[in-house]
């Protein structure tokens, strides 16, 4: 038997017009933000995204969302899909996903309380009365240990790591299905981090959550995620279940991203050699053709990698990638495929 | 004799709701060669600890106590034309975000030769062609048409290097890189650190890392300071601080890292946040938020005393905690997951 997934994105698209001239503008060229990015999320698992900033992660989230409207591709939610739906239609299905912002600092209106904030949803929502509200807010802010007393406070009045939870709580509130968490940790101090991640975790089993859980540190997307996906300039270049995707890596971008995290252990990291990748992220205006990581890949093959896509292809059950030299070994002993190594230009 | 022997270093600021302890008697020192991490939450003081050696807060609120020995001068008594001698030339900085640390209306090779013409007396000539030569040290391609380019024109990886070829320029014996690495993606990190040990290799400077980041700690330090709550809590060579950690604070950093987790296994936060620093807790400042914590460790402050009596190590730690029991918590807590833990 197999279970329709909780969220099923195809193709998604969202491309940002570049344009010139004041009254008759006129489309000079485009941002391929999101480019042809597909992938599913079962019901109570944790995918996980990463991918270095500029490669169209977030944009992807706020396609997912609909806070943006995508350019081509398709969505759907809950078996309904919700690319283009408007009105009545998407005001309903608003409550069953919900986001948590990166920064906790510019995500909280600095002008309302608590309580609203937490409350809001509630209320555009109508899930109740004003003191039944009040009530389901004090236990919200109870469920992500916060003190329920809190409930008249500013933001200001609070840490980095407490209006993270007060995010949590926000997002939490209607009892949402699915929740995108976008780097909701990148701007925390490491131990209040991983006090957000156990939160986080302890949420989804207590509430039978679906997460999308956005972020740039890979340590902290295995520490959480069931699958990972791997985005490079607006396209998923790997997905797999988080063991298979850290322990043998097919992708050489996410063996490069995988090799360039700092390890905490000196011996360990003092005795490996990384992959240095050379050369910055291109520009998604003007993507490489074909496989958009072949300037900087290792394993590029002129003729190939630089002529024909490589398409999303299964290498072994749930392990998907999108490359025409997938790595065969972990770690990468020897990287370069002889003869013909072109140095990248 | 160390290159910067700091003693008793500390920076208070006057503000509207009260003096601010933001570096509260901090000692080390930083030998020729040698990498001295020093690592903290946000808020710890490891900033002001570098800003305060460079000369660089503000004088109207800043109270400064102690000692900075560099080279038979002490930096925080010299007169303020003698440091800018220094400053950019002896010693020199590293930023935390690239993006803001760069002027934006001059261009790069004006940035770079302004660097080097501040402190000799050199033509321009030669001071293009030592600025040049120093991009290309940081691997940027194309230096010389580059030199003409503004700082919106590089990325961020770019301008990173861009202010290491600017704080190298001169062979600094002691460079100070405060976060060099925060703002910077994970592979553009990598490049980074890369250039930064091969450049100490090369040059044969001192560096003083500021960073909130283990990991990258554990890349290049020879010699690690843990700071909590304006104060040194633990100091040691690399191998000490990462396999045989003694104080509580520092267990807590390393049990909050998911690497060092077991797949499936919870984190081991910290709890609470860490304390306000206009009235920081009496006794060991870390006590609030430690599950060891006892009697002792309220009203008394501990002093940084070395680990197994003497100063026969380098490995000092402030713990009221019996160094028996120390060692036994950090072998049980870290040991075994160092030990197992693969690439």
């Amino acid at each position: 038997m197999l279970e329709e997934p909780l969220l099923k994105v195809e193709n998604l698209e969202k491309h940002f017009p570049i344009t010139r001239g004041i009254i008759f503008q006129k489309e000079i060229g485009r941002v391929r933000a999101v480019d042809g990015v597909s992938f599913s999320v079962n019901k109570g698992e944790t995918l996980g995204v990463v991918g270095e900033s500029g490669c169209g992660k977030s944009t992807m989230a706020r396609c997912v969302m609909r806070l943006l409207d995508p350019t081509g591709g398709k969505v759907t939610f809950d078996g309904q899909d919700i690319t283009n739906i408007k009105g009545n239609d998407l005001f309903k299905v608003r409550r069953e996903m919900m986001m948590v912002f990166q920064d906790p600092y510019a995500s909280l209106n600095p002008r309302k309380r608590v309580g609203s904030i937490v409350g809001e949803a509630l209320e555009v929502h109508k899930m109740g009365t004003a003191a039944e509200i009040k009530r389901k807010v004090q236990d919200l802010l109870e469920v992500v240990g916060l003190n329920p007393e809190h409930y008249n406070r500013f933001p200001f009045e609070f840490s980095g790591g407490q209006r993270q939870r007060i995010g949590v709580a926000r997002a939490l509130a209607v009892r949402p299905k699915l929740i995108v968490c976008d780097e909701p940790v990148s701007a925390l101090d490491v131990s209040v981090q991983a006090q957000i991640l156990n939160l986080l975790k302890r949420l989804q089993d207590e509430f039978d959550l679906t997460y999308v859980f956005i972020a740039h540190d890979l340590d902290v997307v295995r520490h959480i995620s069931n699958r990972v996906a791997v985005m490079y300039l607006g396209k998923v270049v790997e997905v797999g279940e988080g063991s298979q995707l850290y322990n043998r890596p097919l992708h050489p971008y996410s063996g490069a991203l995988l090799s360039a995290v700092p390890v905490p252990n000196p011996n360990v990291a003092r005795n490996r050699k990384p992959i240095v990748l050379e050369g910055d992220v291109p520009s998604p205006i003007n993507p490489p053709s074909a496989c958009r990581f072949h300037p900087r890949c290792p394993r590029f093959q002129a003729g190939v990698c630089d002529v024909d896509e490589p398409q999303l292809t299964e290498r072994e059950a749930g392990h998907e990638v999108a490359c025409h030299y997938p790595l065969e070994t972990w770690p990468m002993a020897d990287l370069r495929l002889e003869p013909g190594r072109v140095a990248a230009s | 004799m160390p290159l910067l022997d700091v003693k008793d270093l500390k920076t208070y600021f006057r503000t509207d709701d009260g003096i601010v302890h933001a570096v509260d008697g901090v000692s080390f020192s930083v030998e020729k060669g040698k990498t001295l991490a020093i690592v903290g939450e946000s808020g710890c003081g490891k900033s002001v600890t570098c800003m305060t050696i460079m000369g660089l807060n503000a004088k109207r609120n800043t109270i400064t106590e102690g000692q900075a020995i560099f080279k038979d001068r002490d930096l925080l008594k010299i007169d303020p034309d003698e440091l800018r001698k220094i400053r950019g030339n002896e010693i020199s900085m590293i930023f935390q975000d690239p993006m803001t640390s760069l002027n934006p209306v001059y261009t790069i090779g004006a940035q770079l030769r302004e660097a080097v013409q501040l402190h000799e007396n050199v033509s321009k000539q030669v001071a293009n062609s030592r600025s040049v030569e120093m991009l290309k040290a940081v691997a940027i391609p194309r230096a010389e048409t580059r030199m003409d380019d503004y700082p919106h024109q590089f990325s961020g990886g770019m301008r990173q290097r861009v202010m290491i070829a600017m704080a190298l320029v001169n062979n600094p014996d002691l460079l100070i890189a405060d976060e060099p690495t925060t703002a910077l993606d994970v592979t553009t990190q990598a490049q980074i650190l890369k250039l930064m040990n091969q450049l100490q290799r090369d040059f044969g400077s001192a560096i003083i890392l500021v960073t909130h980041d283990l990991g990258v700690v554990a890349e290049t330090a020879d010699d690690v300071m843990v700071m909590y709550a304006a104060k040194a809590v633990e100091k040691g060579g690399y191998e000490d601080i990462f396999y045989r950690p003694e104080h509580p604070y520092t267990w807590g950093l390393l049990g909050s890292l998911p690497r060092l987790v077991a797949e499936g296994a919870d984190l081991k936060p910290i709890p609470g946040t860490p304390p306000s620093l206009l009235q920081p807790p009496s006794g060991c400042r870390f006590h609030l938020r430690c599950t060891y914590a006892f009697s002792p460790c309220v009203p008394d402050v501990p002093e940084l005393l070395p680990v197994g009596g003497e100063s026969a190590s380098d490995h000092a730690v402030a713990c009221h905690l019996e160094p028996e029991f120390r060692r036994r918590e950090s072998h049980d807590l870290l040991h075994e997951v160092m030990a197992e833990q693969q690439v």
